[in-house]
């Protein structure tokens, strides 16, 4: 039995439409950070995958995923700043009441 | 004779009038005052320099053996709208140009050192200086045009100023509605006109005023006998120019503006209002006047409605009590008389007649002398009003005693304009009705009564303002002469009225160039001096000192004497036809069409607009979620549409 | 023929990546959520190393699973009581979410089989095809300009993060 591309490509797919299925269903900030992660981390290993098994000779899906995670950092950190400061405005974090600045 | 000077003529008073226009409000109202009389001074001395030179230099362009030229000083594309549509600005001098310098910047320059004594407590003076450099400079474009589009727009230019002055004191409603009556007007009849100059130079292909005026066989030639309801081409083009003429001159019936253009500061009355705007219509005519000789139609036209307007401001001049407006209907009977006179001259030599072209000369001499006497008369009525604070003459009376100055100078005026001998009128009256009788008796007949007609009204004024008896008031509140600002001018245009009569002016002006010797005619000259006597005595028995004649007389013919007070009732008329037939009946249609079919129109589309956005607005949630969950749906679908096209 | 260790390995960690991810995403307690997407992203790094990228393996673990999830903890109990639990997802929502995230998975799990670019080389072909990547190599791509050296991009994510840094701090603290 050998370990083809197709065996970590299949739990990356599982792994976006959990991420897919958490985003839009969820309504608590963090936890829609928390779907948005995991997509990201799908993609990730998407990028790793297809580097080992179609270019073996080269590095650069690696080092893209080493920049996507030094991005998701940052973007992490923003968010959940952006988030505490939601919280104290409006005492939560439930998307559906932030709404002050929609039609 | 260089292009300075004329360019400078155009280009102080336009200087003047955006400095004052924008610096004015900055400026002292001496300064202002001071730098616009020292500007108008050097325009009028920089002005006669022109004229004289071109009259009296001798030069090869002024003058080929003993004939006058018209010479272009400069003329430069201006706006080229295609290759034939162009539209020059030049710099056109020949007589009556010239002649025209002369008189405006005269009057402009009085008129100036007038205002700086009447104006001198009203609000605004700077901007009323400005104005007044604004319409200088449109009236001296006017005049120097050498082609008719140029004349057409500095045309507009003096309507414009004549607006923004006639409603200078803005706060007074009657003063707003004057000025925007005397715009509307004057603009409906230049309609008239702008279609004439396309109809013109449609057939001739020239705006150029010596290419139409050197040829008018070839012009007539070029119309090829093109007709339109039953008159040549030519014809409807020449009077349909001639209506930009009757509007800014005041013919009947196109003259209602000029009565309640007395509104303005009695100044602009002098200026625009008498002696030099309201000419426009004559020196139009007389800048075409070979045209209007090649269509014998036209100038017949010409001369019937200032027949018909002559008698017809006469006859209302005898009843109004309005000083000023007196003054406004003799304005308009006496530039009605040049009309005629130009009307009865012909351009070419004619059995019986011992000089064809002595209208056209006539009519520019009486121009020139009507402006000055004129003016004189208007500035008088400003130093009145000036001294009693009102414009009727039911509250002068008597006033000889406290203001001799004005009565002298106010009794010149009267004298010229009456035609008695040696002032000013009495030469070109003389001129003109000799004109008037060389071509038809009936013409000088009833020119020679509208004269008599004249001398009377003057007179009636003269009598009532300085005679009659004396207003009571005058011993609280007494009357005075006006300031030296105000006394020069009256007293330098009571010389200019007493003396230029004497100018030689046939050797100047004729319609051809060749110089004409004035002498008179001993029956035309007894005639004329007869009947002004006559109408000056009448006016003595009936006004010198408070009697019940007058009176008796406006109760033995009531309904004519209402009638006369009321101008024979055209403004009514023109209310009448405005507001009951084209506001009430044409424009309701018009309005009903405008709301129910084109507003709806656009209604419509809003409406639309405005539906189909609320009803998908909610797509625009702001809702993260569901844009995402959109965004995979469109993904998914793509991405098994580009699997489908694959296999 | 992969070893039947890596194939144990393989499986235990896709089974518990499939399984946390849908528990990260379905549970109602938030603080179970963050746990679990550790798990995820533990279980990823584990993939990194059995795909020889060792040192993609340690950054992962050591940012992701240990800088990211830290924050997120911070977060949650910042703004969460102990034991709170979010509310019940109503259903159309669930439908919604269902669809597409079903959907999504059918397109793409057609693509992944059907499409001719997969070709059936195994890991231990690939793996022994190449040199193993070492820490001097990846230094090289780092400080480097030429083609296949990232230089100009390492750079830029340094500025990002700061810019980062400051950015959370102005937003985050007390005006």
């Amino acid at each position: 039995m050998d370990l083809s591309m197709l065996w970590y490509l299949v739990p990356s797919v599982i792994m976006l439409a959990c991420g897919v299925y958490g985003f839009i269903t969820r309504k608590n900030l963090i936890a829609i950070l928390i779907s948005l992660e995991l997509m990201l981390n799908s993609a990730d290993l998407n990028f790793v995958v297809f580097n080992r098994f179609l270019f073996p000779g080269s590095m650069d899906g690696m080092v893209f995923t080493l920049f996507a995670v030094a991005i998701a950092a940052a973007e992490t950190a923003i968010a959940i700043a952006i988030i505490i400061n939601i919280y104290r405005s409006i005492g939560n974090t439930d998307i559906t009441e932030i709404n002050k600045m929609k039609f | 004779m260089g292009i300075t000077l004329p360019i400078l003529i155009l280009a102080i008073p336009i200087t003047m009038f955006l400095i004052l226009g924008i610096g004015g409000v900055k400026m002292t109202r001496k300064q202002a005052g001071i730098l616009g009389i020292i500007a108008n001074g050097t325009l009028a001395v920089i002005a006669y320099t022109v004229a004289f030179t071109y009259f009296f230099s001798g030069d090869a362009n002024f003058i080929i053996d003993g004939v006058r030229q018209q010479y272009q000083v400069f003329d430069v594309t201006w706006l080229a709208f295609t290759q034939d549509l162009v539209v020059n600005i030049g710099f056109l001098l020949d007589p009556i140009s010239a002649l025209m310098l002369v008189v405006i910047t005269t009057i402009s320059f009085m008129v100036h050192l007038y205002s700086w004594g009447y104006m001198e407590h009203e609000p605004g003076f700077q901007r009323y200086y400005a104005f007044l450099a604004l319409f200088t400079f449109s009236m001296l474009g006017l005049v120097v045009a050498t082609n008719i589009f140029q004349m057409y727009i500095f045309w507009e230019l003096v309507g414009v100023s004549s607006y923004l002055l006639i409603g200078f004191f803005y706060k007074l409603p009657s003063a707003v509605s004057a000025s925007k009556k005397a715009f509307i007007v004057t603009r409906f009849a230049d309609l008239g006109f702008l279609i004439g100059i396309l109809v013109l130079s449609y057939y001739s292909d020239t705006f150029n005023f010596m290419e139409l005026t050197s040829n008018p066989e070839g012009v007539l030639s070029s119309f090829g006998g093109a007709t339109f309801m039953g008159a040549s081409a030519l014809t409807w083009a020449m009077v349909l120019i001639f209506t930009g003429g009757m509007g800014k001159s005041a013919m009947m019936p196109l003259h209602i503006w000029l009565p309640d253009a007395m509104e303005g500061p009695t100044p602009v009355s002098a200026l625009i209002h008498a002696a030099t705007m309201v000419v426009a219509g004559v020196y139009l005519v007389a800048r075409l006047f070979p045209l209007y000789c090649v269509v014998d139609a036209s100038l017949t036209f010409v001369c019937v409605v200032g027949a018909i307007t002559a008698f017809y401001a006469a006859v209302v001049a005898c009843t109004q009590i309005d000083i000023k407006r007196v003054l406004a209907f003799s304005t308009i009977s006496q530039i009605a008389f040049m009309m005629v006179s130009l009307g009865c001259a012909y351009d070419k030599p004619v059995e019986g007649v011992h000089y064809s072209g002595l209208g056209y000369m006539a009519g520019m001499f009486h121009l020139f002398t009507h402006a000055m006497f004129k003016a004189l008369l208007f500035l008088g009525a400003g130093a009145l009003i000036h001294a009693v604070h009102s414009n009727n003459y039911t509250e002068m009376g008597g006033l000889r005693k406290y203001m001799p100055i004005t009565h002298v100078t106010f009794l010149i005026g009267c004298l010229a304009i009456a035609g008695i001998f040696p002032f000013a009128g009495f030469f070109s009256k003389d001129e003109m009705l000799a004109a008037m009788f060389q071509r038809h008796w009936f013409w000088g007949a009833w020119m020679a009564m509208v004269a008599g007609l004249t001398s009377f009204y003057m007179f009636r004024l003269y009598f009532m303002v300085f005679w009659w008896e004396e207003n009571p008031k005058y011993k609280e509140h007494k009357p005075h002469d006006a300031p030296w600002q105000m006394s020069v001018p009256l007293i330098f245009l009571a010389i200019v009225s007493t003396v230029c009569g004497f100018v030689p002016f046939g050797e100047f002006v004729t319609w051809d160039g060749v110089p004409y010797h004035i002498h008179f005619e001993i029956p035309v000259v007894v005639t004329s001096l007869t009947v002004a006597v006559l109408a000056i005595l009448l006016a003595m028995v009936m006004y010198r000192k408070k009697n019940g004649i007058p009176a008796r007389l406006k109760n033995a013919m009531p309904g004519l004497w209402t009638a006369a007070h009321h101008r024979f009732y055209w403004d009514e008329m023109y209310m009448f036809v405005t507001h009951k037939i084209i506001f009430g009946i044409i424009c309701k249609g018009i309005a009903w069409f405008d709301r129910h079919v084109i507003d709806a129109t656009m209604d419509m589309f809003a409406k639309v607009t405005q539906k189909t956005s609320y009803a998908i607005k909610g797509m625009q949630s702001g809702e993260i979620q569901t844009y995402v969950y959109w965004y995979f749906a469109g993904a998914v679908l793509l991405g098994a549409i580009t699997w489908l096209c694959l296999i | 023929m992969d070893s039947v260790g890596n194939i144990i390995v393989y499986f235990v960690v896709a089974i518990a990546i499939v399984f946390f991810s849908f528990k990260a995403v379905t549970t109602r307690k938030i603080l179970r959520a963050a746990t679990y997407l550790l798990f995820v992203l533990l279980g990823t790094a584990v993939f990194y190393f059995q795909l020889g990228y060792q040192f993609l393996g340690g950054v992962q673990i050591a940012v992701y699973a240990g800088g990211i999830m830290v924050l997120f903890v911070f977060a949650i109990l910042l703004t969460h009581k102990p034991n709170e639990q979010s509310g019940v997802i109503d259903a159309h929502r669930k439908t919604l979410g269902l669809v597409v995230a079903a959907g999504g998975s059918i397109v793409l799990l057609f693509a992944i089989f059907f499409m001719p670019l997969i070709d059936g080389a195994s890991l231990l072909d690939c793996l022994s095809a190449s040199e193993p990547i070492t820490m001097h190599d990846i230094g090289k791509a780092f400080t480097g300009s030429d083609r296949f050296q990232y230089l100009l991009p390492f750079e830029a994510i340094s500025v990002l993060l700061l810019a980062c840094i400051i950015g959370g701090v102005t937003v985050a603290r007390k005006s």
